[in-house]
Formats: C-alpha cells, structure tokens, sequence
C-alpha cells in the first residue's frame, strides 16, 4: 500500500450545547489510501456525519474540532485557516450530501454553475469549462448531456439531481470524495445505478472515497474496508468481507442481526435490547455495555483496542474469544 | 381461508386543484397542469383472513395511495374495497373501525400537543370500546403489551425517541381491536437495531391477536421477512402478486427481478459485487407509457408490449403476473 | 413550560416589556387604590386647579405629579382610569375578535369548497381595507357606547385572527395526525376540537398580544376622533384629544403624559408579542 492520502488520529468533534458538551466524535483514528473505498457505517448520532463533515471543516458552532489531527496529503488540516480549507473544498476534497439540493443553487443552470465551480479553481474558458462539464454529466450517466446543462436543478428527478450533484463533486477531479447517505432518499433501482457507477468513476479516476451510511448492504457492496462507529467511536474496522462474515465486536454483530435478511422469513429477529445512549450522558467504559450480552463488570472501564490482522476492535470481550 | 378484504377495480385519480386564474390562464394557453394523476388504476385483491399482504413499489408507485384506501382514509375514484362483504366508506366517510392504520412518520402521527395516554385512549372512548372510569388502566395494559413503562402515560411524544413512538403508535391503532392493521412504511424513518425491535413487536402481536395485516415498504427485505403473499406495484398497478417465497425466488416479471437485483446484497466473502441495475427512470404518471408501463425500461419489450397492455394473470404457483413475456 | 419562560427571561428587552406591561395592567386594576383621587367624581375637581403643571400642589393638599387638565383633574389618576378603559375595550375587542375569527378561519379550513373559498374571499377584501375606515364607518352608524366599539373594533380586526386560524387549520389538517384520527374513525367535530384547535391556538395567541395593542390604538384614534367613548370616562385617546388645544399654549403635559403612557403600553405589548412568535416559529428555533 501506497502512502495514506488521509489519516485521521484521535479526531475530536465536541458540541458544546446549553445542555452539557456533546461528545459526537470522541477519539476517531483512520486513514485513507488513494483510490481506496472506506465506508462509515453506523445508526443515528454515531457520530458518522460529524466525522465527514469534521473532515472538510463544515463543522457549525456549538461544534468545534476540540482535539486531534487530520492529515491530507501531508497538510494538517485542523486549525487551517477557513480561506486555504475553501480552497482546498472542491478541489481536491469534495463532498457529496444526502440532499443534492444542499449544495445545487436552485436559480443557476447546472452549466452556469459547473462552470463556475471550474473557473474558481483555475483559468478555464467559458467553452472549455461546458465542454468538460458536459463530459462529466455523462461520465455520471445522465443522457443527452449537453444539451441538460441549461436545465434548471427543479428540471432534473431525484436521482439525476443526485447525479448532478456527483458530477460537481468530480469536476476538479479531487482525490477524496467524502459523500454522506448520498442514495439514501433515492428509490433501490435508482440506487443501484447510481452504487454501480461510483465504483467504476472510483476506480477510473484513482479518487479515494469516504462513504457513510447507515446500511451495511450499501457498504458492503461498494467499500474495501468498513469503520462501524457507535457513540462518537469507531467500534470495529476492518476489510469488508471479513468483518460482515465474523464480527468481532458484539455491535456489529448485532447489528448484522438486526437485519431482516439474515433471518428466516417470519422468525423473530436477534435485536439489540435498548437504544443508543445520549452523547450527553455516556456510560463510563464502553458505551455498548448497556444494551450488550456478553458485558461484564469490567465493561465499565474503556475498552481496550484488540488486533487481529488488519482488523480492529474497541471491545473487552471480542467475539473471537471465550465469552 | 377466506378473503376477508376484497378490493375490486380500485382507481385513484388528482385532478390538480386549480384557482380560478389558473384556469383562465390554461384558456390562453398558459402551461398550468391540468392532467390529472393516475396514483392508483384498476387495481383488485384480496387478502385473506390471518394472512400479511405485503405491497411493494419505488416512489411514486402509489402504494401509499392503496394504503390509504384500503385504511379508509382516502375515498377511491372508481371501485370499492369491501371487508367481509360490507364496504370500508360510504359517501367519503368511513364505516368500520376493525381496520387501523400504523403511518411511516411517528413524528408526525401523534398529536404533539396530547399526553400519549389520552392519545391511545380516545379512539376506544369515543367508539365506547372502554368508558372514561377504565381508560387509566387500559392504558397502561397497552402500553405494557408494546413494551413501554406504564407509568409514561402522562408524557407528550416530544419525550419518546423514534423507537418508542412508533410502539405507541402500534398501541393506538391496536387499542380499537381491529381485525385488520395497514402498516404504512411502519419502519422506514428508524435505525436499523429499533427496526429489529419494531419488527418483532409486530411479529408477536400479529400473533397474539390473530391479525390480518397489508404491510406497506419500499424495503424489500422487510416484506419478504414479514408477508405471506407479496404485491408489487409499478406505476400504480400490481405487475405481480403471489406467495413470498414464489415472488422472491422465482420471479416472473421483468420488473420485480430487476428491483430484486437492484438490492444491495450483504457481503460476507472478499468477492467483488456486480450490480445489474434497470436502466431508466420512472416514467411520470402524468403521461403513462402506452402498452405495458414498464416496456421502456424492460430487456425483454416487443412490439406488442408497446402496443397493448398486459392483464394481470394466473400462472403456476399460486403466482398472478401482468407480462407477455413472463 | 419552564423550558419557555426560561427560554423567554434570556430575552432581556421582552422581560423588561413583560414587566411592563405587568406594572401598566396591575396600576390600570387597582386604579381605585392607588390613584390619588377618583376623577369621574365631579365633587372632587376644584376648577382653581386646572391646567396646573406636574408639581403643583393643589387645593385636596397633595401634589400633582403630572400636573392636571382642563378640569383640575389630577393628570395621574386620569391616566391610570383611562389606561383601565383603554385596556377593557382592547382585551374584549381582542377576545371576541379571536373567537369569532378563530371560528371563521377554522371552519374555512375544516369545510373546503365553496364555503372556504366564501369566507376567504370576505376575510382577503378586508384585509386589503384600511381597519381604522371600517371602525369609523361602523362607529358613525352604530353610535357611541362601549358596545358599539367593541363591535366595530371586532369588525376591523377579526379577519387577522381569520387568516392566521385558517392558514394554520389548513396545515395542522394535512399532518398525519389528524390522519391517523380519521382513519380511526373519529366524528369531524371531535378531530376539530381535540386536535386541530389545541395545535391552532399558540399562533392566534401570539397575533392576539399583538391585536390587542392594534386594538386599544384604534379605540384611542376614535376616542380622539371623539368618534368613541362617551366623555364622561375618558379614555388615553381622549385624555390626549382634551389636552390637544392647549399645546399651543405651553400646557402640553395634558395631551404628553397620556400620549407617552399609550405609546410604552402598545410598544411593550408589541415587544411582548414579538418574543412570544420568535419562540412559537419552529423555524427560528436553534
């Protein structure tokens, strides 16, 4: 393996609310080959949002990076100032969101404003900068390219917008995409296209990918290695297949569990007791304890990090050992 | 078993709610939309008594629209849905409380501004199922049976995560003791591991209390774990309908195989994934496809599929499917 | 609750408004009280004290804080008595309008059709109409008598209450819900009543704080107009219409104090009204 593009040691995104500081990432350490697929999985207020945005410097007050390092490239991107981060944004980091909407301006053409996004990046003409634009909308599957540039983003459905969304994202050609729950809203069918494209656009293009969500099939099915976060930590990671296949956290095997098609049809599903706890009021030690089987007294005191070839688990009991 | 709701030839049409000035504008010929959409066309089932039924469908499929039929909420265009032979509504208002309905959002399915108890209540109070005097301990046996501490009756659904409001929203419709519950998308806006939790809450009590259930998702994998028969609508009609186990493992339209290769699969070896995806998009159900809806996103399309739309029809296995070529 | 207030004391100018406005409706209550004299009771007033600047000591032996009027009343009491009336004619003209607006908008909403599109068009012609007009109309026609105001006052402000009930019922009716309530089935007036009302009712609270300032505003422009209250119990407008034609003549404390009294107790209200929307907007919320 090449060395990392990005590498992420004990990240710390803190909210500091009326209500107590909210831990939302708490200690978050990967990194990131180029052309690699990392996916991010986990359920609401993991913390696996908090994470990506953390990575771009879109974290909004109450939130602040309270702690930690993200290298990219070799360049700390924590305390950079906000006019080299932006600059940095779309260029060579680019972010895809859930809502295309969040990052398309409602009253530009697409052209108008794939345009600008080239032109703020370097000196490109106006005919050069739609011939490129017009070649990445195809790239990213959208029929009859050129002549959708003067559409309106209203004028695309769902999932072309989504597309289009893709499409800015690639257009300075970046070498880390971090996108966030970017087909959750969108229909399976239109998901699937969308999945199968992106691996093929990752792969021709070297860009390394940061994919989160919540579905562990999606990950499964795009990504080469996979972080499982629980309350603002990374729980387990590992190469995709291997962890799915023998989890060595109980969480991820819970969730796996959780999942309908691991059962068979009609039966009860394993379910994880309880819900996540608040990020306001953790328990001390791990804070899968409560809702865990296999916990015992000294779940209360932080979990130790447990190896096992090119695998990662934050846990005092993993499944690979005697319970 | 017999059918114990019957839908026949069930159409919903929108026609736009156009203002005055639009319409004087459409009469100069200004582009205001005056097509009305066809949600749901000429659909006709049955589900059988003690049987989940499970309805699936991408977006704009109209499968909501069914539900909301079907749950008496919305009155049909044209045809009827009849339960042990008596109609749902007449004259737009419904008749019948042994059908409940379970909707996608707890957020917004309960009043914010009423104490959860009075919430689960109300419907057995004003149907005089219980009097005021039992309602305290109605409640509380409710919310027992969904597995919530009795004593949070008083709260208001502010203080509930998702989870818990999705199990009051359970106790609520089951609270009136129907003998049919819909299920609109009842786990789409939870987590995966409170997915699982709402899963088997449903699964006991369908047993518990013998329930007949139409259960509404776009997720493939949750219907086939939950249903006996399956349902799978495209463009506002069934395309093919028949045993889960037939459906999801042998299926015959071009439509449910697509989507069923559309899933993403869990992955458990090191082997790469292959995605065969179904070109195209939705077509809008404004301007329907002539001939069979699907034909312009299908492999297998002909001539005829252009031309003349296909029935809905019986083939081996207890299956019924809308395709030439299948 | 206490989340709110709490969330409302972090406004300091709206608590300084409340207080305020507490302070101008708990002396305009005990006005009997804490007034130095009753100034309806013409046995009280001594024309050698007219037209006295704040500070004289007048003829009953105390002093006159802010002076007295045409009459020798003492400016202070009037004041006070007439903050009362000013009060009474804005808060039932401001509960009647609400209820009678709350209804019209709420049934536009609930019954759809042709009877919406009816009560609408009405309510939108009068919005799109000067309210102070249609008071004065309604007050030329139906005579003086606190009545009669409260009914042309009602008549100029129902319709606010009318589209801000409508537009709020047409959006509550649409949410699960009230769905979810249908569909069990529940009788419309039931589902009205327990379910859109409750949800309906903060922002028609909200444009009440401030319907009542407009309310009391109006009633002063009448009353100095002489188009409202009879003389014998002036209220603010009319204090400041008496005390107008000596302006000229350096005696402008009779028409300032009341003047000044009406403008802090309407922009104390209306600050009141603003802090109490901020919070109800889901929108604004952090």
């Amino acid at each position: 393996m090449t060395a990392p593009l990005l590498e992420v040691t004990d990240l710390r995104t803190h909210f500091f609310t009326r209500a107590g500081v909210a831990k939302a990432v708490d200690g978050v350490s990967f990194s990131l080959a180029p052309g690699e697929i990392l996916g991010l999985v986990g359920e609401s207020g993991s913390g696996k949002t908090v994470t990506g945005f953390s990575l771009l410097g879109l974290v909004d007050p109450p939130g602040r990076i309270a702690g930690g390092s993200i290298r990219f490239d070799g360049r700390e991107l924590v305390g950079l100032p906000a006019e080299e981060m932006r600059a940095l944004r779309g260029q060579r980091i680019a972010m895809v969101f859930q809502d295309p909407q969040a990052t398309l301006n409602p009253v530009l053409t697409i052209g108008t404003q794939m345009t600008l996004a080239l032109q703020a990046h370097g000196r490109v003409s106006g005919r050069a900068a739609a011939e490129r634009a017009g070649a990445m909308l195809t790239r990213v599957g959208i029929p009859e390219a050129a002549s959708r540039l003067s559409n309106y983003p209203h004028e695309f459905s769902g999932g072309m917008r989504q597309r289009v969304a893709i499409a800015m994202a690639l257009l300075n050609g970046p070498d880390l995409i971090v996108a966030d729950e970017p087909t959750t809203a969108l229909d399976v069918s239109i998901q699937a296209q969308i999945l199968a494209e992106m691996k093929t656009l990752a792969k021709e293009s070297g860009t390394a990918l940061v994919w989160i969500s919540h579905d562990l099939a999606t990950v499964s099915s795009l990504a080469d290695r996979v972080l499982v976060m629980y309350a603002g930590r990374i729980v387990e990671s590992g190469p995709v297949g291997e962890v799915l296949r023998a989890p060595l956290h109980p969480y991820t095997r819970g969730l796996l569990d959780s999942l309908p098609a691991m059962a068979e049809p009609g039966q009860r599903l394993r379910q994880i007791q309880g819900a996540a706890p608040s990020l306001l009021a953790l328990p001390p030690g791990c804070p899968f304890a409560p809702r865990c089987a296999r916990a015992s007294d000294i779940c209360a005191t932080p979990p130790p990090a447990v190896e096992r070839a090119g695998r990662l688990a934050l846990c005092h009991h993993p499944l690979d050992a005697a319970a | 078993m017999t059918d114990l709701v019957e839908a026949a030839g069930l159409t919903r049409r929108f026609d736009p709610r156009l203002s005055i000035g639009d319409r004087i504008a459409a009469l100069f010929g200004a582009p205001v939309e005056t097509r009305p959409v066809r949600a749901v066309t000429d659909v006709s089932f049955a589900i059988r008594q003690g049987e989940t039924l499970g309805l699936v469908g991408e977006s704009g499929c109209g499968k909501s629209t069914l539900g909301r039929m079907v749950a008496g909420i919305l009155p049909p265009t044209s045809g009827g849905i009849r339960l042990d032979g008596a109609p749902v509504m007449e004259r737009g208002r419904k008749t019948t409380t042994r059908i409940q309905t379970v909707f996608q959002d707890p957020f917004a399915s309960l009043n914010p501004r009423r104490r959860i108890g009075a919430t689960i209540s109300e419907g057995p109070i004003a149907h005089g199922l219980i009097t005021r005097v039992a309602a305290p301990a109605f409640v509380a046996d409710w919310l027992a049976r969904v597995g919530l501490d009795p004593a949070v009756a008083q709260r208001f659904p502010h203080q509930f995560s998702g989870g818990q409001r999705q199990r009051v929203a359970i106790a609520r419709a089951l609270a009136m003791q129907p003998d049919i519950l819909v299920c609109d998308e009842p786990v789409a806006s939870l987590d995966v591991s409170i997915q699982a939790q709402i899963l088997n809450l449903f699964l006991d009590l369908r047993q518990a209390l013998g329930l007949t259930c139409l259960f509404i998702s776009h997720d493939l994998s949750v219907v086939r774990h939950v249903s006996d028969r399956v349902a799978i609508m495209y463009l506002g009609r069934i395309v093919e309908v028949g045993p889960a186990a037939e459906v999801y493992g042998a299926p015959r339209h071009p439509y449910t195989q697509g989507l069923l290769d559309s899933v993403p699969k869990l992955r458990l070896d090191a082997n790469a994934v292959t995605f065969r995806p179904i070109a195209g998009e939705l077509p809008s159900p404004l301007s329907p496809p002539p001939g069979c809806a699907f034909h312009p996103r299908c492999p297998r399309a002909t001539e005829l599929c252009r031309r003349e739309r296909p029935a809905l029809a019986p083939r081996p296995g207890g299956i019924e499917v809308a395709c030439h070529h299948a | 609750m206490r989340a709110f207030w709490r969330e409302y004391a972090e406004n300091r100018v709206a608590l300084a408004a409340l207080a305020v406005v507490v302070l101008i409706v708990g002396a305009a209550l005990l006005a009997p009280w804490v007034a130095p004299q009753d100034p309806y009771d013409l046995a009280n007033l001594d024309l050698m004290d007219a037209r006295r600047p704040p500070g004289f000591v007048g003829s009953s032996g105390y002093a006159h804080l802010l002076g007295t009027d045409a009459q020798g009343r003492d400016l202070l009491s009037a004041i006070l008595y007439g903050l009362r009336i000013s009060l009474q004619m804005g808060l039932a003209a401001g509960t009647v309008a609400l209820t009678v607006g709350a209804l019209l908008g709420i049934v536009a909403a609930q019954a759809g059709g042709w009877v919406e599109t009816a009560i609408m068009r009405v309510v939108d012609l009068q919005l799109s109409f000067p309210a102070i007009l249609l008071a004065l109309v309604l007050v030329a026609v139906l005579g003086q008598g606190k009545t009669q105001l409260v009914i042309a006052l009602v008549a100029a402000q129902y319709a606010y209450f009318a589209r801000t009930a409508y537009g709020a019922a047409s959006a509550e009716r649409r949410k699960d819900y009230v769905e979810a309530a249908a569909a069990t089935p529940l009788s419309t007036l039931h589902i009205v009543l327990r379910h859109v009302l409750p949800n309906v009712l903060p922002p028609l609270i909200v444009v009440a704080t401030v319907q009542v300032a407009n309310a009391i505003s109006l009633e002063a422009t009448l009353s100095f107009l002489g188009l409202g209250l009879p003389p014998t119990e002036p209220s603010l407008g009319m204090l400041i219409a008496n005390g107008f034609q000596y302006m000229m003549s350096g005696r402008t404390w009779i028409s300032v104090y009341p003047g000044i009294a009406l403008i802090v107790l309407i922009v104390a209200i209306n600050l009141v009204g603003d802090q109490l929307r901020d919070q109800t907007n889901p929108r604004l919320r952090r």
